[in-house]
């Protein structure tokens, strides 16, 4: 069988047929999909709450609009039998490398820092991923951002930063530092 | 050409990377690890056999002026599959490797061989066509990824064998140009003669 002519109404055709075809398959594989990444997402903020904010029974959702402008920050407060234990905050930043990074930060009630754990992020392969390591990450547990300064040791804090990515580093910083002063703020609106 | 052939000539003879150097986006970009390099490299065939498949059915019937954006949206259609489902099923996967994903669309080795291989030829020897190539693919960004991590990480899909932060510039992209020349040379030396 030879191949078809070129004319205008067999290019057109063609084009239309497949096109069509293919934007319904995508349609389909994207609503046959649709629930199961969903479910993966949930469980995956799930799994997040549960690093960053241990043994708590139940939580409240509270969404939290920083002072500084920008984005509402999800407040997930967690309670082990009515007394709380802490918050998870699920923060982010848009100074990353590559953009948006959106972190899990676990706060007790007195402001230190739990767990930090990455929900989403998309650094430099081999660098900036770095930041999820338990090497970067782990060195913000047990510390008070309030006598711990959330910046790079080289901008004069106290957080050793990511080989050649300093960015990405001061990019987690600054996210931290964002649901830090909200769940301050809180704090103060609530007293 | 015998099948047999027609599979192992992705591996050295018409190897995508060593020979060709073709698809240089993705095998730059994403072969900072050897689990990366493998991964990219087995979603790419995976692709490389759909399209190949689709596109050698249907080479009769799309007239060659629109050939070449036929080809792109059948191999898109594949490529976004692929990322949804590896989202909703292989989620831990599909972490490691959601960024590249689209990369695949761009890749000039599945059009290549859509354009050079499944225009013209059976199903069959496509299919075979694509897996060689595919798994050729696979091969080179897995050495290449291998090598860079070993010098650049100290370690091997992942596995630490000594400890230190090695040397950085192999996990930087010059380091992905460099080795790549000495990987191309390497296998010149074995498969050309002088």
């Amino acid at each position: 069988m030879a191949q078809k002519e070129s004319t205008f109404t067999n290019m057109l055709l063609t084009l239309l047929i497949v096109t069509a075809i293919s934007s319904l398959a995508a349609s389909g594989v994207y609503n046959l999909t649709k629930g199961p990444i969903a479910e993966v997402q949930r469980l995956k903020q799930q799994k997040a709450i549960e690093q960053v904010m241990p043994g708590f029974t139940h939580y409240d959702r509270q969404a939290v609009m920083p002072q500084n402008g920008g984005d509402s920050l999800l407040f997930f407060k967690g309670f082990t039998n009515e007394e709380p234990i802490g918050v998870a905050v699920n923060t982010y930043t848009n100074v990353g490398y590559s953009g948006l990074i959106k972190l899990m930060v676990g706060f007790k009630p007195d402001g230190t820092i739990t767990n930090v754990e990455v929900l989403e992020q998309k650094e430099t392969p081999g660098l900036g991923t770095k930041m999820s390591t338990p090497k970067f990450k782990d060195q913000f547990m047990g510390k008070n951002p309030d006598n711990y300064k959330l910046m790079v040791t080289k901008d004069g804090g106290d957080v050793d930063a990511i080989t050649a990515a300093t960015i990405t580093s001061r990019a987690f910083c600054d996210a931290v530092q964002r649901a830090y002063d909200s769940f301050e703020e809180l704090k103060k609106e609530n007293k | 050409m015998t099948q047999m052939q027609n599979f192992t000539k992705g591996f050295f003879k018409e190897n995508a990377v060593f020979v060709m150097l073709l698809g240089m986006c993705p095998t730059l970009a994403v072969t900072n690890s050897a689990i990366n390099g493998l991964g990219m490299g087995l979603a790419t065939t995976f692709v490389l056999v759909m399209s190949n498949l689709v596109i050698s059915l249907i080479k009769n019937v799309v007239p060659g002026k629109v050939r070449i954006p036929t080809f792109i949206v059948v191999i898109a259609s594949f490529v976004t599959v692929v990322d949804l489902v590896m989202a909703g099923y292989a989620p831990a996967l599909h972490e490691q490797l959601g960024i590249f994903i689209p990369l695949i669309v761009v890749n000039c080795v599945v059009l290549g061989r859509a354009e050079a291989f499944a225009s013209k030829n059976s199903v069959v020897s496509s299919i075979v066509d694509g897996l060689g190539m595919g798994l050729g693919f696979a091969m080179a960004l897995t050495m290449l990824g291998a090598v860079r991590e070993i010098f650049g990480n100290l370690s091997v899909f992942g596995f630490k064998f000594m400890e230190g932060d090695g040397i950085l510039v192999f996990i930087l992209s010059p380091g992905a140009f460099i080795v790549l020349g000495f990987l191309i040379a390497l296998v010149n030396k074995f498969t050309k003669k002088a």
